[in-house]
């Protein structure tokens, strides 16, 4: 079954610099094994593709049923210095949420 | 010792709705307002108005809003507490004391001194602070001689000596955000400085506070349909008790959303390492944090660790670094996509015949392709499309001609176009951060106490 990640989680996404930070937290407790199987480092650095431009990095909060992402150099050079719309990355967590996943038969209840 | 206070977020940057610290103060009951003033750039603006007038430097909207609650806050027992005094304390006191003398109401003010090391960086150099860059490395010789504000971000501890001194308003210079909500709860509840546990626990609150109403329903992913009367938002509440447990409100009868979700937003919001949040005070670990919705818009929050602070402070700098312009046309059906690609290709061949150079020009097409590049870019055409071009550059007269070249478009280029009305472009100048660390022992605060 094929869903889009927002039907299973919300976000937030802000900026440090030239890295972006994206936390995704799941709808329900039950679909934090899923985020954490399914949105691994690459797979998020294959989605963000053209954005963003060195390394991603994951850490878990599984008492907020949660993963926060970095995205290095993935702001124009972030602050000031950046020629974006969108230099803060304020929309990122819109474009993680657009992710699709392929989450098996059993799917999602 | 109090069983529990209540302290307010009344600002989540300068420029933040202002109606929202009023509405903390009048509302409902509150014992603490914290006001945060101070993004990372704003010390550096602050900087340069006080090089024009020697009186200025700080968040001088709060001279008006305190014209307006200072009666409330004394009468109702609120303590103020903000870094709004920027790089400039002194005089954002004097500007409230004048607030307190018109209105004939007696006040007590701690100013919260010594973080600001624009003076003695050669002197700190010198004496072995390398200052590099403690994000990229960088290092800091590159732009020493660009450097215009230079900050220590101090923590909670300079607010606490100034409320045990008996004032009723602080005012602090680069102080962290987290620091003005422990502050009150370490003075209330007589915390000690190594209390690590509940020093993060104040730490936490004070991230759930430091962006207004983020945490209250505003800016909310899940469900943003859902938040009742954004018009009103009501801005969080800690309510704190003595172990270190609070709770995240708001004040009854206001708009906006106090659940577990809204508060997860606002604590995965610009972090890093989660069992590393550093801060002067302590080292918190969010992935102890508990959540608990214990009432409509009440979320408990207990359970969190913390570990002992580092033997550093950050340190907050600011550098001129060249300047920036913006311009931007709106094209219409048909062919709007392309017709926005062919005034781009026009402009740039124009800015190189005018002999202008860059460091970086970057075209978006707003409607099309700003917030999620390449990576999503619809299939679709478009039935209008903003063309928005960026550049950077050290130099000043390349931004004079690219602020020409953006209305001639209008007549010499494709069709079907408008959108340029505000006139030219204006000129930017980059004041960009520069982040490092200091050992604490280099620097001491200090704090100055006046009554009226």
């Amino acid at each position: 079954m094929r869903i889009r990640l927002i039907e299973i989680a919300h976000a937030r996404s802000g900026d440090k610099g030239d890295t972006a930070n994206i936390g995704v937290i799941a709808r329900k407790p039950e679909f934090y094994p899923i985020l954490v199987q399914h949105l691994t480092c690459d797979r998020v650095r294959k989605h963000f593709e053209g954005i963003c431009l060195g390394d991603v990095e994951r850490f878990e909060l599984p008492n907020l049923h949660a993963l926060n992402f970095l995205l290095h150099q993935s702001l124009g050079g972030g602050g000031t210095t950046s020629l974006k719309n969108d230099a803060q990355g304020k929309t990122l967590s819109s474009l993680m949420l657009s992710m699709e996943l392929d989450v098996g038969s059993e799917g999602i209840r | 010792m109090k069983s529990s206070i209540r302290i307010a977020s009344g600002q989540g940057f300068w420029g933040d709705l202002p109606s929202a610290p009023v509405a903390q103060v009048r509302k409902g009951p509150i014992d603490y307002l914290v006001m945060d003033y101070l993004a990372e750039v704003t010390m550096s603006i602050m900087q340069k108005q006080k090089q024009r007038d020697p009186r200025t430097g700080y968040a001088r909207d709060l001279v008006p809003l305190l014209a307006e609650i200072l009666p409330d806050l004394v009468s109702r027992k609120i303590t103020l507490i903000t870094n709004g005094g920027g790089v400039n304390p002194f005089a954002c006191r004097d500007a409230v004391m004048e607030v307190a003398r018109s209105k004939g109401i007696r006040v007590t003010i701690g100013v919260v001194l010594g973080d600001d090391i624009l003076e003695r960086l050669d002197e700190m150099v010198a004496a072995g602070t390398s200052f590099d860059n403690m994000e990229t490395g960088a290092r800091f010789g590159a732009i020493r001689n660009s450097i215009n504000s230079a900050n220590v971000y101090f923590g909670a501890m300079p607010i606490v000596e100034a409320l045990r001194l008996g004032t009723n308003i602080v005012i602090t210079g680069r102080t962290t955000d987290t620091g003005l909500t422990l502050a009150p709860m370490i003075h209330e509840f007589g915390w000690n400085d190594h209390d690590w546990h509940r020093l993060a626990a104040g730490t936490v609150a004070g991230h759930i506070l430091e962006c207004g109403a983020q945490a209250s329903g505003g800016n909310f992913s899940a469900d943003w349909r859902s938040v009742p009367d954004l018009a009103h938002i009501g801005f969080p509440i800690a309510e704190a008790y003595p172990d270190g447990r609070f709770i995240v409100t708001k004040h009854e009868g206001t708009g906006g959303l106090v659940s577990e979700a809204t508060v997860k937003e606002q604590l995965l919001y610009e972090i890093g390492d989660p069992c590393n949040y550093i801060t002067p005070d302590c080292v918190a670990d969010f992935t102890s944090i508990q959540l608990r919705q214990c009432g409509a818009d009440r979320v408990e929050v207990e359970g969190i660790q913390g570990r002992a602070s580092t033997e550093y402070y950050k340190v907050s700098m600011a550098y001129h670094a060249g300047y920036t312009a913006f311009g931007s046309l709106t094209y219409a059906w048909p062919d709007a996509l392309e017709k926005a690609r062919t005034a781009d290709a026009i402009i740039r061949t124009r800015l190189a015949d005018g002999g202008a150079t860059f460091d970086e020009i970057r075209t978006e097409f707003l409607g099309y392709n700003s917030c999620f590049g390449p990576r999503l870019c619809p299939a679709y055409e478009p039935e209008e499309v903003v063309l928005r071009i960026g550049v950077r550059t050290q130099r000043k007269d390349s931004i004079e001609i690219f602020s020409r070249e953006i209305a001639p478009l209008v007549l010499t280029g494709p069709p079907s176009v408008t959108g340029f009305a505000g006139g030219r472009p204006k000129g930017n100048d980059v004041i960009a951060y520069w982040p490092a660390l200091i050992r604490k022992s280099l620097v001491r605060p200090q704090v100055d106490v006046v009554s009226s």
